[in-house]
């Protein structure tokens, strides 16, 4: 039991990281929610290609740029933009005349979303496959960032710091851009109501597409983030996260953004203590696999007993 | 200012507006009476751009709006407070007034503006920071115009803004609609509530079944017998 104390800070930290990148995934899933209603399960692909390109700018800059740092901010940059676009063409292609034709059933765009999911996957393979051959791709050395320091018992990577750094800053900036600029304000009328929105003179279908640019790059800035941690992904790396994500978010409130933040840090911190928990408190029984099954057991309990989330709350409107 | 001409309307199959054609002059307050579905609203929902499945012509000021979308015809001068309030019940006092002003980029004149609508609804000023779904029905009301003035509209659209309310707010309602129509603004006023209406109005338009069966100075149509028997309780 004495050991098990003594992980535990370690324990905490690790949930932490994953916490961090749960919450920027759930945050695409909340945002696109607000506007549309909808749950956007291709949002899963949308985190693997900006882990992709995370890998890919590192692999293939590493050569010509040595500075660690330099290549983060290129592939935080470009994993945001790549992820962020795909995101919008995504709308575009595949939501948006869904849209407009005035479907009124809401499975429909949750089959597309699906549907977007494997194209999304398939079309990475595809390009991976011709370009190296190869299924996984793995993060090259990234030299400095793989050095780590010891504080209080916890062994933390630099890139460590790097991922809550660059979460914390992302955060700041999207509760920053949501509660205090005009764009903000004009997501936040849409997703309550676009067509009085209309009436002020905000277009929401250019709204629309602002949310999943803005959802997109989070997702993509997570993904980079995500390689650089876990250093191993593939074009079906989005699947656990982005499901764990979409739990994140009901865990929060579906469609509450700083709901989204507590449940992806909730989801990550209970996760983690399962994974190394749960083995040792069952005798074995349960092993690590288990925590996977956990994470979704909360979904279940929660959408049973609190299906409006921990921060959400039933709202109430008067007409 | 603003003329209709042989507008159709419709949800589906269903046609709630037909072949009305109507005029409303600058510096006027115009009504459009009717029972409960005669198609006041489908009227204003197709000025306004809500409502797209239409035919005819809607211009303004010299311009066709038929085709345009609602974030289109506000930045033209036309506003509308649409049935029902539809203020943005998690969104603050202000914040309802900040997206009111959204095509506004002067942030001076925005504050000008605000300021002009909480000397209009001092009852607004004192809950500026409060969350606009907890309003009392009447707030709620003086919220969804403040916010349709933040444009500076110069031609207002009103749907049934006495709805729900109490008498007394009734009184204060149409005060402010004299009041803005002296300031300058045109109004398009739909009401359920005749009586009032043709006591503010200039000149009338009644609507049955989505055609025009009467037209009139205000005047005139409260003393007609016709009028006074459907719409002002014999």
């Amino acid at each position: 039991m004495d050991t098990l104390l003594l992980l535990l800070p370690q324990v905490l930290f690790d949930g932490l990281l994953l916490g961090f990148v749960y919450a920027m995934i759930a945050l695409g899933y909340t945002m696109v929610y607000g506007v549309l209603e909808l749950i956007n399960f291709a949002h899963s692909e949308i985190f693997m290609i900006g882990s992709v390109v995370g890998i890919e700018v590192f692999r293939s800059l590493t050569g010509y740029v040595p500075n660690p740092y330099i290549l983060l901010v290129v592939a935080v940059i470009l994993g945001g933009l790549i992820s962020g676009l795909t995101a919008v063409g995504v709308e575009r292609l595949a939501y948006r005349p869904l849209r407009k034709r005035g479907t009124k059933n809401r499975l429909v765009p949750l089959i597309t979303a699906f549907g977007v999911s494997f194209v999304l996957q398939d079309l990475v393979k595809l390009l991976e496959g011709l370009w190296h051959n190869e299924f996984f791709l793995s993060m090259k050395n990234v030299g400095e960032l793989e050095q780590s320091v010891t504080l209080f018992g916890i062994f933390i990577q630099y890139k460590s710091f790097i991922l809550i750094g660059v979460s914390l800053v992302m955060l700041g900036a999207l509760t920053w851009l949501v509660g205090r600029t005009r764009l903000g304000l004009a997501i936040r009328s849409v997703a309550q109501d676009p067509s009085t929105a209309g009436l002020m003179g905000i277009d929401p279908e250019k709204i629309i597409s602002r949310t999943f640019l803005i959802g997109g790059a989070l997702g993509g800035v997570a993904g980079v983030l995500f390689a650089l941690q876990y250093t191993t992904v593939s074009p079906y790396v989005g699947f656990l996260p982005g499901i764990k994500a979409f739990t994140a978010a009901v865990l929060g409130g579906i469609g509450n953004i700083p709901g989204a933040v507590v449940g992806g840090l909730v989801l990550g911190e209970i996760e983690t203590l399962a994974g190394t928990f749960l083995p040792v408190l069952t005798g074995g029984a349960f092993g690590t696999e288990y925590k996977d099954v956990l994470a979704f057991l909360i979904l279940i309990l929660l959408l049973l007993f609190r299906p409006q989330g921990l921060l959400g709350q039933i709202v109430k409107e008067k007409v | 200012m603003l003329e209709l001409n042989n507008l159709n309307a419709g949800y589906g199959p269903i046609q709630a507006v037909a072949g009305l054609s109507l005029k409303v002059a600058q510096g006027e307050i115009v009504t459009l009476l009717g029972s409960n579905g005669a198609g006041k609203s489908t009227t204003l929902r197709s000025i306004s751009g809500l409502l797209k499945q239409k035919t005819g012509s809607i211009v303004f000021e010299g311009k066709e709006l038929l085709k345009l979308p609602p974030e289109k015809i506000i930045s033209r001068g036309i506003s509308q407070v649409p049935e029902g309030r539809r203020i943005f019940g998690r969104l603050t006092v202000e914040e309802n007034l900040d997206v009111g002003a959204y095509l506004v980029r002067d942030k001076a004149v925005i504050r000008e503006r605000k300021e002009k609508a909480f000397e209009l609804f001092p009852r607004l000023a004192e809950r500026r920071r409060q969350k606009g779904g907890t309003l009392s029905g009447g707030e709620q009301q003086m919220l969804a115009i403040a916010r349709a003035l933040m444009q500076a509209p110069r031609l207002l659209l009103l749907d049934e803004p006495s709805m729900g309310l109490a008498p007394l707010l009734v009184e204060a309602i149409f005060d402010i609609i004299r009041q803005l129509n002296s300031g300058g603004t045109t109004i398009l006023l739909v009401e359920q509530n005749a009586r009032m209406a043709l006591k503010v109005a200039h000149r009338g338009y009644v609507l049955a079944n989505g055609r025009l069966t009467m037209e009139g100075p205000a005047a005139e149509l409260a003393r007609n017998p016709e009028v006074q028997k459907a719409y002002l309780g014999g």
